[in-house]
């Protein structure tokens, strides 16, 4: 590896260097646009305490919900937390720390986090228990609480297809939170369902640039669907 | 009688104008999309990150990279576009969303919401439902009026915790549709065969009659 080349040749080296007590940023929307190969090394490598940042927390045995069996999630920011069993256990016995956070709070704190923004104001929360101590201000006669910035020691990303510089494209809703967190990331680390060589991307087609990513890896994927609605088939 | 899920959507569905951004929320606000009247274009915003969201697609189409919010299976309309999600909430924060709709278990007359918790038993979290009061000027509550035990949900003061103070203009029951100003509920419309004693006797809030309240029409 050389230059701009943020391609690693493996699960393990793509997470070197995550340790204990560490916070974990990552993308997804439900189990849509996970990293689902490093979260599972996440758990193969056996690392406790985290704090993980992320919209959902997966579901019992997929996603980020594999985590928590042996208690490896210390805290978790997330903005809706309910489809899980083992979550909802250890969240009233408190075992895990759960701070709930508003959905386009969350996407913008990472964004901040990632951008040299530490903080910013929102109408958002204002007046319910998110603005707990937190400072109020006014702007044009409406009210706003300030939220603060998060970065994480490492951003787990799952894009579409990657050149080897780590400039990424995604694909349909499971970009959501992941181009966020790949601005948020200490070290951020991205799977992708293909890599292809630099110059192979269209420049004005790429999502995030590679500047933003320091390893790559290529995977497979299950892409679990967590609600399958269909409707009957045009011509049936 | 007191509406249907279906017949509150419908009601909501004549408050749609063409060229509508529309947010719909899960439950009955997502059955509003059935009933867009004919010849009439509205976009529906999704806020994991699309614009434009279609039906559900067929077992051929199905994409597990295209979700909404409810993270159901869906599809793109014709001039959809996605996004990530901190340009979603731009959206939705930035009052650029032309109508919301949205679930709550309480109102009051002050224009509070709550929608989210309940203390000791139903704590999943927010979502995107307190970014969306916070920012839209145009948002409809779809709601029951009273539990099934007879207690009225539209309150003086919410009773649970909040996710937006302030914020909600309207209200359709599965009796009544409200507007709420100046601290108190006012009655515009009434369900079919409801009568106005019903919806008196079901509102804990001040209400506010007119001298005629006209029944809903379908």
């Amino acid at each position: 590896m050389a230059g701009f080349d943020k391609v690693v040749s493996s699960y393990q080296e793509a997470l070197a260097g995550l340790e204990d007590n560490m916070t974990v940023i990552s993308g997804g929307f439900g189990l849509c646009g996970i990293a689902e190969n490093l979260i599972a090394e996440i758990k193969r490598k056996g690392t406790k305490g985290l704090t993980v940042v992320s919209n959902n927390c997966g579901v019992d045995d997929f996603g980020l919900g594999v985590l928590l069996p042996d208690r490896q999630i210390k805290k978790i920011v997330a903005s809706y937390v309910g489809e899980n069993a083992e979550f909802e256990r250890q969240m009233m016995s408190g075992e895990l720390e759960v701070v709930l956070t508003p959905q386009g709070t969350l996407a913008e704190k990472m964004r901040a986090g990632g951008a040299g923004i530490p903080a910013f104001y929102t109408a958002t929360g204002f007046g319910t228990p998110v603005a707990e101590g937190k400072e109020e201000r006014t702007f044009d006669g409406r009210d706003y609480i300030l939220e603060e910035a998060i970065k994480g020691d490492f951003a787990i990303v799952k894009a579409w297809k990657a050149d080897r510089y780590g400039n990424l494209v995604y694909r349909k809703t499971a970009r959501n939170f992941n181009p966020l967190a790949a601005t948020a990331g200490k070290i951020t680390v991205v799977e992708v369902e293909e890599i292809v060589e630099p110059g192979e991307l269209d420049p004005d087609q790429i999502h995030t640039p590679g500047i933003y990513v320091d390893r790559l890896i290529q995977g497979t994927f299950e892409k679990r669907i967590e609600q399958r609605t269909i409707r009957p088939s045009d011509n049936a | 009688m007191a509406l249907t899920r279906e017949q509150i959507a419908m009601r909501v569905a004549q408050e749609l104008q063409d060229g509508y951004y529309v947010n719909l929320g899960i439950g009955i606000p997502t059955l509003v999309a059935n009933y867009v009247p004919d010849g009439m274009e509205v976009m529906l915003q999704s806020e994991n990150g699309l614009l434009g969201m279609g039906q559900f697609p067929t077992e051929e189409e199905i994409d597990a990279d295209l979700i909404n919010a409810g993270k159901q299976t869906v599809t793109m309309a014709t001039g959809a576009s996605v996004f990530d999600s901190a340009e979603s909430f731009a959206m939705i924060r930035g009052g650029h969303v032309d109508l919301t709709v949205l679930g709550a278990f309480e109102v009051d007359v002050n224009g509070n919401i709550a929608s989210y918790m309940i203390p000791g038993k139903l704590i999943k979290g927010m979502g995107g439902a307190m970014d969306l009061v916070a920012g839209a000027d145009n948002i409809i509550v779809t709601m029951t009026h009273a539990s099934k035990h007879g207690v009225s949900k539209l309150l003086n003061n919410c009773s649970l915790p909040l996710t937006g103070k302030g914020c909600i203009k309207r209200v359709l029951t599965d009796l009544a549709f409200i507007e709420i100003k100046e601290g108190k509920f006012h009655l515009i419309e009434r369900a079919p065969g409801v009568s106005v004693e019903e919806i008196i006797k079901l509102t804990e809030g001040e209400l506010v009659i007119p001298a005629h309240v006209p029944e809903m029409t379908f």
